[in-house]
């Protein structure tokens, strides 16, 4: 079936059964690769995208529950040539090794701090408790997502 | 968009390179390959743990739509043989079925739908045999054979290290103490699971995108297996989305190559789920560790007895080596006059074990430091007190007689721990009573080797060349699995060159472009290579500065310095752009390359060449001290780590933010594998098969980590640096280990340190410490 929707701010229309993944839809039929799958069970929180602005395992949605919503991945986060705040810090912070986590790890702080701007570490560890990393020992993502949160405080405040 | 205009520094700590493609999603690894609308290849594995192969029905799958080729066996014409040491893994069984994941067909299917449908149809005739699954049992004489071409029959390799005179010496002790040790499995759980793609290409090489940490010895064991010329088969080694070791030997390379050469022109990809990579991928040995010691009346270390027994499962895959190494740390970094270790690497019908970060010590590591607290408790002295007065220093005999040769900072980690004021914060932690909680302090002492060992040659060749662009592009052959050694590589190139970020440019490992330099791993990957690359530049930069010096007729080419993006002449100012510069060298002058081979140990601890062979001895160690404050619930027998220190002595710190990663990286594994993660063999049955069931730590699991170095200069190392890979792995565990006995007044001896063996280990009535 024809399933239309936005993405990444522009509007696409994908053929595809109905059925399929979303995140099949991303990296198969669309080569948004950034996306990634660990454990295709809602486990480790790699294929997190936006959809509608919230934090959701791509994983475990279906095709056709795309359908007019409005969906971000990583590769939608940076604009203008500049990285996402969050994503800067990732990158400052030594939050990345081997970055297979990063982006879904990236997407969840992003719907974190929209819905809570100035995050404790507390909260953070809580709000990120569903993406799993291997490599970091989170210390240093929680850091960033901090730093993030400040900068994008900041920014607003100006 | 990070651009940076000041050069690269040795020891300034810069964002890694890769973390801004990474951080966009631009970053492609293997898995991420779907080139030329790839087909699906995927593999029937046995799903029984020992049996003998009869008969394999394949013509039900070959009639589901969309299926291109069902492979056997039957369709392999090299040795269908792998592996690293001994080549007693089929690449498609054969003859017998050694364990559940092993692979017996190979489906080529138009989709992942397909393949899948296919695979549910293909019928294995199977003569079930007797598994063996008890390690003590399949050293049994009676017990199945699981590689009747073994001499030894499943006994895969076993050594001795002697010194001096150890029961005469144990009669001597007045303190003495002993205990078996059970360690569990442990999964790698990279989130990238084993993935590639491969294509025969018209002139008939098959080309190999893989996630791999070994793409040159992958590409020798493809050729043999397969019946391939060398030099038609090429690997191409992205940078891994983890690995740790269970990317140290062949995954879905000779899989990927054997459909790829059956479906000529169509590119083909392999993708594990997450519950295949738990069935078939490599774990960390499961080991039964037994250990006696004693210290004579005045509270001396005197003597050390120890017996390893590791599950290899049913192949040698690295296990033989991870013994060796295991052997070679079982007496740690102290001095000990009399010490008696035997290792025994055993084959089973349980998953294959490997490689997996520390290969072997963490397993040895977390019961020696639980027994030198035990011991120091016996004499009546404290944890750090008693490590102090008999942690080596350089030039000491170690515990099994090699002469401490290299940087040896293991007295100074101890001295800056209990200086720190992390330290005094655990002390006060440790002291603040709170209801239905018992806090409780840990200390651990880590060394790691370096390197392959006194006869496998560990070498790398760099390879570096000044683009017609005027960039600087370092050729590097050893993997990037996620440690940052690609951007330590530009980080030393750059700053023998004096050259900032976006003048350097990188080429991932692949055998046709860059040079052989062994694995990525064995901690020795930044050293190794990093020692090469240091020749290389170094050599090019020569070069450019006399061609400058020559083109320019002036009398010094001292007098002309490398800016970036250009050459100065000091005395005059004048300038050429390294793009201009470039232009006027031929392309074999615009390249210099070089070879490093790591100094090795000349002493004999051990007679045995296949212990020599296996890795015994190294010359160089890196150390540490490792600190944990834990807090456990009375009522639940949870165990939180709250507080956590690592002091180490990596040498010289290259980059100040990667190795923390490391450190830090390595302290949320080993809390991992002191108190969650379970993976659970039941006859050779895997029984945990994904995140829900094997709990890996996530961020309210790991604390807050205090990390701090002992700079000693390795006199070896590329700028006075050693490995930082593994020896942060070594230490949680015992750290933990000894930080839950100070908090509940009794030791456990089975890993990981779940609620329920907490719970029971409060209960007075429990016996533990036993074989069994």
């Amino acid at each position: 079936m024809n399933i239309s929707f936005h993405l990444n701010g522009r509007p696409v229309t994908v053929r595809v059964p109905s059925g399929k993944r979303v995140v099949d839809v991303l990296r198969q039929d669309l080569n948004l690769t950034g996306t990634k799958e660990a454990c295709g069970s809602g486990e480790c929180g790699a294929c997190t995208i936006l959809v509608e602005g919230r934090a959701r395992l791509s994983c475990l949605m279906l095709a056709v529950q795309l359908k007019e919503r409005h969906v971000v991945t990583i590769e939608g986060l940076a604009s203008g040539g500049l990285l996402h705040p969050v994503q800067e810090a990732f990158v400052e912070y030594g939050a990345v090794q081997c970055g297979f986590c990063t982006p879904g790890m990236i997407l969840a702080a992003v719907d974190l701090l929209k819905r809570n701007p100035l995050p404790s570490g507390e909260e953070i560890r809580e709000a990120v408790s569903g993406n799993l990393c291997r490599c970091t020992g989170y210390a240093r993502i929680v850091d960033a997502i901090l730093a993030a949160s400040r900068r994008m405080a900041r920014g607003k405040k100006r | 968009m990070m651009a940076s205009d000041s050069p690269l520094e040795i020891g300034s700590a810069f964002p890694r390179q890769d973390a801004v493609a990474k951080v966009l999603g631009r970053e492609k690894f293997a898995a991420d390959y779907y080139d030329q609308n790839p087909l699906w290849a995927g593999v029937k594995r046995a799903g029984i743990p020992h049996g003998r192969l009869k008969a394999i029905h394949t013509e039900a799958a070959l009639t589901v739509p969309g299926v291109v080729c069902v492979l056997t066996h039957r369709d392999i014409r090299g040795s269908n043989r792998q592996g690293v040491v001994r080549k007693d893994q089929p690449v498609l069984v054969d003859s017998k079925v050694r364990h559940c994941g092993d692979p017996v067909a190979l489906v080529v299917a138009e989709t992942k739908e397909a393949l899948e449908r296919a695979l549910r149809r293909i019928a294995l005739d199977i003569k079930v045999l007797p598994a063996v699954s008890d390690i003590l049992e399949a050293l049994d004489a009676k017990s199945p054979r699981i590689h009747e071409d073994h001499e030894n029959g499943n006994l895969l390799l076993h050594g001795t290290l002697e010194k001096g005179r150890v029961e005469q010496a144990f009669q001597e002790c007045a303190h003495r103490v002993e205990a078996w040790f059970h360690l569990p499995w442990q999964e790698h759980a990279y989130l990238e699971t084993e993935a590639g793609w491969a294509v025969l290409q018209k002139d008939g090489e098959v080309t190999l995108v893989a996630s791999t940490q070994t793409p040159f010895r992958d590409r020798a064991e493809v050729a043999d297996a397969l019946g391939l010329d060398l030099h038609k088969v090429r690997i191409v080694a992205p940078f891994c989305g983890g690995a740790f070791g269970g990317k140290d030997g062949i995954t879905v390379q000779s899989l990927l190559a054997l459909a790829a050469i059956h479906c000529p022109g169509r590119a083909v990809k392999m993708w594990w789920d997450r519950e295949e990579s738990f069935i078939a991928g490599a774990k960390r040995h499961r080991a039964m560790i037994y250990y006696r010691a004693g210290a004579t009346a005045s509270g001396v270390l005197h003597a050390l007895e120890a017996k390893l027994y590791y599950d290899t499962g049913a192949y040698d895959h690295l296990g033989g080596v991870v013994m060796a190494l295991g052997l070679e740390h079982a007496g740690g970094p102290y001095r000990i006059p009399h010490s008696r270790i035997q290792a025994f690497s055993v084959y089973t019908n349980n998953p294959v074990s490997g490689a997996f970060r520390g290969f072997g010590v963490p397993q040895v590591n977390g019961a020696l430091e639980q027994i030198m607290d035990m011991l120091a408790e016996a004499a009546g002295q404290a944890p750090v007190a008693f490590r102090r007065r008999h942690a080596v220093r350089r030039g000491d005999i170690n515990a099994i007689g090699v002469t401490v040769q290299g940087s040896t900072g293991i007295q100074a980690c101890l001295d800056t721990l209990v200086e720190s004021a992390s330290w005094k914060a655990m002390k006060a932690f440790k002291a603040r009573e709170i209801p239905f909680k018992r806090r409780g302090v840990g200390i651990a002492c880590v060394m790691h080797g370096m390197g392959y060992g006194p006869v496998v040659p560990d070498v790398a060749h760099a390879k570096i060349e000044l683009q017609t662009s005027g960039q600087f592009c370092v050729f590097c052959g050893v993997v990037d699995m996620g440690q940052g050694n690609a951007a330590t590589c530009l980080q030393i190139a750059g700053h023998i060159l004096n050259q900032d970020m976006p003048r350097m440019a990188l080429v991932l490992p692949d055998t046709q472009k860059t040079l052989p330099c062994g694995s990525s791993s064995a901690s020795r990957t930044t050293y190794t290579y990093g020692n090469a690359l240091i020749a290389a530049a170094c050599a090019l930069k020569k070069r450019i500065l006399q061609y400058a010096g020559e083109l320019w007729m002036v009398p010094d080419e001292k007098e002309v310095l490398l800016v970036p993006g250009a050459v100065r002449h000091l005395p005059s100012g004048r300038e050429m752009a390294l793009a201009d510069l470039a232009k006027g060298l031929n392309p074999s002058e615009r390249v210099a390359t070089a070879r490093f081979r790591a100094p090795v140990s000349r002493e004999m601890p051990v007679k045995d060449p296949a212990l020599r062979l296996h890795g015994i001895p190294h010359v160089i160690f890196s150390y540490g001290v490792h600190a944990a404050g834990v807090e456990v619930d009375t009522l639940t027998g949870q165990v939180q780590v709250k507080k956590y220190m690592a002091v180490s002595d990596c040498g010289r710190i290259l980059n100040p933010q990667l190795i923390r990663q490391q450190i830090e990286g390595a302290i949320a594994q080993g809390i991992g594998y002191a108190l969650q993660e379970a993976v659970i063999v039941e006859r050779g049955v895997m029984k945990t098969k994904d995140f829900s069931t094997y709990i890996l730590p996530c961020a309210l699991d790991v604390p807050e980590m205090e990390t701090a170095y002992v700079e000693l200069e390795e006199d070896s190392g590329p700028f006075g640096m050693k490995g930082a890979g593994e020896v942060g792995m070594d230490g949680p565990l015992p750290a933990i280990g000894n930080a839950v006995a100070d908090a509940i007044g009794a030791r456990i001896f089975h890993y990981p340190l779940t609620p329920e063996r907490v719970l029971a280990a409060m209960d007075p009535n429990e016996k533990t410490g036993q074989k069994g």
